[in-house]
């Protein structure tokens, strides 16, 4: 390469930012949050930039009215957009059933945070790859995101914005500290925009929950365009009235997971980077990423060989992923800021595999030596 | 072209009320009823927003479009809607629970004056859940969970949302004559607006404390409280539409800026320079123009930042890492080298002292040079430059000694990306300057 060309322009951001963009550019119209370190940036920048572009940006009350309000703004018409912490996410716990059972879109960055309670407000964590999974009553699924570089945040954001229009549900974006706040170069060529489809305003009137079985999910209807509109977080019928009738309940659960279940292949995203060679298969997520990536280049350097699968989607599990780049490994590490919360998932997909965790706690990053160190 | 609206004579549906003998739910449903055929509203532009208890099960008895949500949440969603569509009329329908555990979200809404009408179904106890006591319940009222009478005072809803800020406030029962006129009036109102509507539980209140009608105005009478309209001011401004007034169209400050490459670094490997201040030096900001600059040399740069969460005081310190590689992994262990403004910059860094490689350099202010360290030593000192720096310009002067020492970079990038800075490139540009002299100062 001519060391005389130029590159490709570059600009000096952060995870926080590309998240912003990406919502913008997605087309989130409306966003309510609270303060808490480290999601406020996302905050303060949406205040900022929402009305600018016509749209509407709340501080609230609490985080409970963040994702309340965020709720009711969707079914008037909005795409929405709330962010916060794990401490949050304990708050947002009841309307992210709401949001389940109310089918509605609802795109949510947990930047995540050194945990249990305040745990360390200021420090790097991946606590709650678990608790977005099963953070409300009942287990019912959602879909959660994890991006690894300021690009894949801004393309996972807009990702989660269509995934939330498709499947009508509760998307998360699942960061943490150091991804949002650690001031970054990014060449521009690498932020890749996703389309987000348009909501259809489409389905029978009066009956807001129907579904036609091949699509699996109720096109969305909302307030304020000429038909009556029913939402309800109680067990319902496609009308949206309250009901006991056990096949009728049966249904809606079985609905509720199933949208999710049954299309998997429309979710499942990661980064496969495997040598034929490689007898060791790391499997990591988020922040991360970052250090295996540079303990593959590193490994690759020596002459050794290592492959890497770079989960971008942790909900629901990518089986089919994980199994197809787990195929003709011997092992397979699983570098976590938890102690093991997603090795059980990958523990549970590939059985009979030699699948070990490699764990921070310590409000540290995992870094490329200790990588390199454990699969040696 | 003219629409003809053919006035609703109702906007019930056709599902009879499912609560009990006496229960007030239901005339206080009718009255909402007649208020919605008085103003004649397109049902689709009604949302009723039902909270939880016996009141949460009203919107299906309407036409109109409904939210039932969460206990004490409806509040939150009927703001989200209002917001989202402020041409909607959004009517909130919540029992006294609703009030008490939703009450954070009662009174921000007040204190907003968000345009939505709050109808609180207020008969003194949990109805749904077998009579027990509630936010509004009467001192001394015996419910399921207060056998011995009730301790605590009540609420007074109307109140404390009127000393908030609400644009309407009203206080009556649901015996009144004129309750749809209120709910009307209420609705009209461009402001928050809530009426409480005291009634009777006729399922576990009325049975437990011999409560009549008539009791409503003794209850009132020992709390000493107003009824009717108790507060109307339009002129608080509404929510919704004050937003809309005070957003002005702007750029966006998150679109992408990107930084011309104009120089050539000769760094060949990954580099970490750890600058350790105190608040007020801007030290983060110091480093930000610095790997602005490395970008313009065509290197990577990332930033790790440290400081206490009172960021006005203590320690900042501030890793720049550069590579002429992307930057996968931005963590540092020990930097190749090191600046120290101050004394609480050295007491962060110290530990970091006995680890540098000799090769490595610590580039210290006069006042914190006294080190030991096997790393080589030179005293970066502000007296050298021909201008006097202030504290606040420390951190940015010390980076650009750093990079003229290290050689990092053309220090040509740093006068760039100074020039760069818009409304302060003239003041960062001297900055840069003075930097420069105290780095050829101390070679």
């Amino acid at each position: 390469m001519d060391q005389r060309a130029t590159p490709p322009p570059r600009e000096y951001t952060d995870g926080s930012t590309a998240i912003v963009r990406g919502a913008l550019e997605a087309g989130c119209n409306f966003f309510a949050g609270y303060p808490i370190t480290p999601a406020s940036p996302i905050l303060m920048m949406m205040m900022r930039e929402l009305p600018r572009a016509g749209g509407i940006a709340v501080q609230t009350e609490d985080e409970i009215a963040s994702i309340g309000m965020s709720i009711g703004a969707v079914m008037a018409g909005a795409r929405a957009l709330t962010a916060t912490s794990g401490p949050g996410i304990s708050l947002y716990s009841e309307n992210l059933g709401l949001a389940v059972m109310g089918e509605i879109p609802l795109v949510v960055v947990d930047v995540q945070r050194l945990g249990p309670a305040t745990g360390g407000a200021t420090t790097v964590g991946q606590g709650d790859v678990q608790f977005v999974r099963w953070g409300t009553s009942g287990g019912y699924p959602i879909i959660a995101l994890a991006p690894s570089s300021v690009p894949d945040c801004y393309h996972l954001t807009m990702k989660a914005f269509d995934l939330a229009e498709r499947f009508r549900c509760p998307v998360f974006l699942l960061t943490d500290k150091e991804l949002n706040m650690t001031m970054t170069t990014v060449a521009l060529d690498d932020y890749r925009p996703a389309d987000v489809r348009p909501r259809p305003l489409a389905g029978e009137p009066g009956r807001p929950y129907r579904y036609t079985p091949a699509d699996g999910v109720p096109p969305l209807r909302h307030y304020g365009a000429g038909e009556t509109v029913r939402f309800t977080g109680s067990t319902h019928d496609e009308r949206a009235f309250i009901t006991k009738h056990p096949p009728t309940v049966d249904a809606l659960n079985r609905h509720l997971a199933a949208k999710i279940e049954e299309h998997r292949d429309e979710i499942e995203m990661a980064e496969a980077d495997l040598d034929p060679d490689a007898d060791t298969l790391v499997v990591s997520y988020g922040v991360t990423a970052g250090a295996v990536r540079e303990a593959v280049r590193r490994s690759r350097a020596a002459r050794g060989a290592l492959s890497s699968l770079v989960l971008q989607s942790l909900w629901p599990v990518p089986e089919t992923t994980l199994r197809r780049a787990a195929a003709g490994v011997r092992r397979v590490l699983v570098p976590e800021l938890n102690l093991g919360q997603y090795r059980r998932e990958v523990e549970r997909v590939l059985p009979g595999m030699d699948v070990s965790g490699l764990n921070r706690v310590d409000g540290e990053m995992i870094t490329p030596e200790q990588i390199l160190e454990a699969v040696r | 072209m003219t629409t003809t609206i053919t006035p609703l004579a109702t906007y019930r549906n056709d599902l009879p009320y499912p609560f009990c003998p006496g229960c007030g739910h239901s005339p206080i449903l009718d009255a909402l009823n007649a208020a919605l055929v008085k103003r004649g509203t397109d049902p689709a532009n009604v949302v009723i927003v039902s909270d939880i208890g016996c009141s949460g099960l009203s919107d299906q008895y309407f036409i109109t479009s409904a939210f039932h949500g969460l206990h004490g949440r409806s509040i939150t969603y009927a703001t989200g809607i209002k917001l989202a569509r402020p041409d909607l009329d959004v009517v909130v329908v919540m029992g006294d629970g609703g009030t008490g555990i939703g009450g954070a979200h009662l009174l921000n809404a007040a204190r907003r004056n968000i345009g939505i009408t709050v109808l609180v179904f207020n008969n003194f106890n949990f109805g749904m859940t077998g009579g027990q006591h509630s936010t509004t319940t009467p001192a001394g009222a015996f419910t399921s969970t207060t056998s011995t009478g009730n301790l605590e005072r009540p609420l007074d809803i109307c109140g404390t949302v009127a000393v908030n800020g609400a644009g309407y406030v009203w206080r009556g029962t649901s015996f009144d004559a004129d309750l749809p006129d209120r709910i009307a009036e209420a609705m009209d109102a461009d402001g928050f607006a809530l009426l409480d509507i005291w009634e009777l539980c006729t399922a576990y209140f009325v049975r437990s404390n011999k409560y009549t009608r008539r009791a409503f105005q003794t209850t009132l009478e020992e709390l000493g409280w107003p009824s009717g309209t108790i507060q109307h001011r339009p002129e608080i401004p509404e929510y919704a539409a004050a937003y809309r007034a005070a957003a002005k169209p702007g750029r966006s400050s998150v679109s992408a800026a990107p930084i011309p490459v104009t120089q050539r670094s000769t760094l060949d490997r990954r580099y970490t320079l750890l600058v350790a201040g105190s608040a007020g030096g801007r030290v983060r900001s110091g480093v930000r123009l610095t790997a602005q600059a490395a970008i313009r040399s065509g290197l990577y740069a990332a930033q790790a930042d440290d400081y206490p969460i009172t960021v006005r005081s203590g320690h900042s310190l501030s890793t720049l890492v550069l590579s002429p590689e992307p930057l996968d992994f931005a963590g540092v262990g020990v930097p190749d080298a090191l600046v120290i403004l101050s004394e609480d910059g050295l007491a962060k860094a110290k530990a970091l002292l006995p680890r540098l490689s000799p090769e490595s350099l610590v580039m210290a202010f006069p006042d914190v040079a006294a080190l030991e360290t096997p790393a080589r030593l030179v005293v970066l000192d502000p007296a050298a430059a021909s201008t006097r720096l202030a504290r606040a310009d420390h951190g940015l002067a010390a980076c650009a000694a750093a990079v003229l020492l290290l050689g990092l970079f053309p220090t040509a990038a740093l006068v760039e990306a100074a020039a760069a800075a818009g409304r302060l490139a003239e003041e960062l540009g001297k900055v840069v300057a003075a930097g420069l002299e105290i780095g050829g100062a101390a070679r």
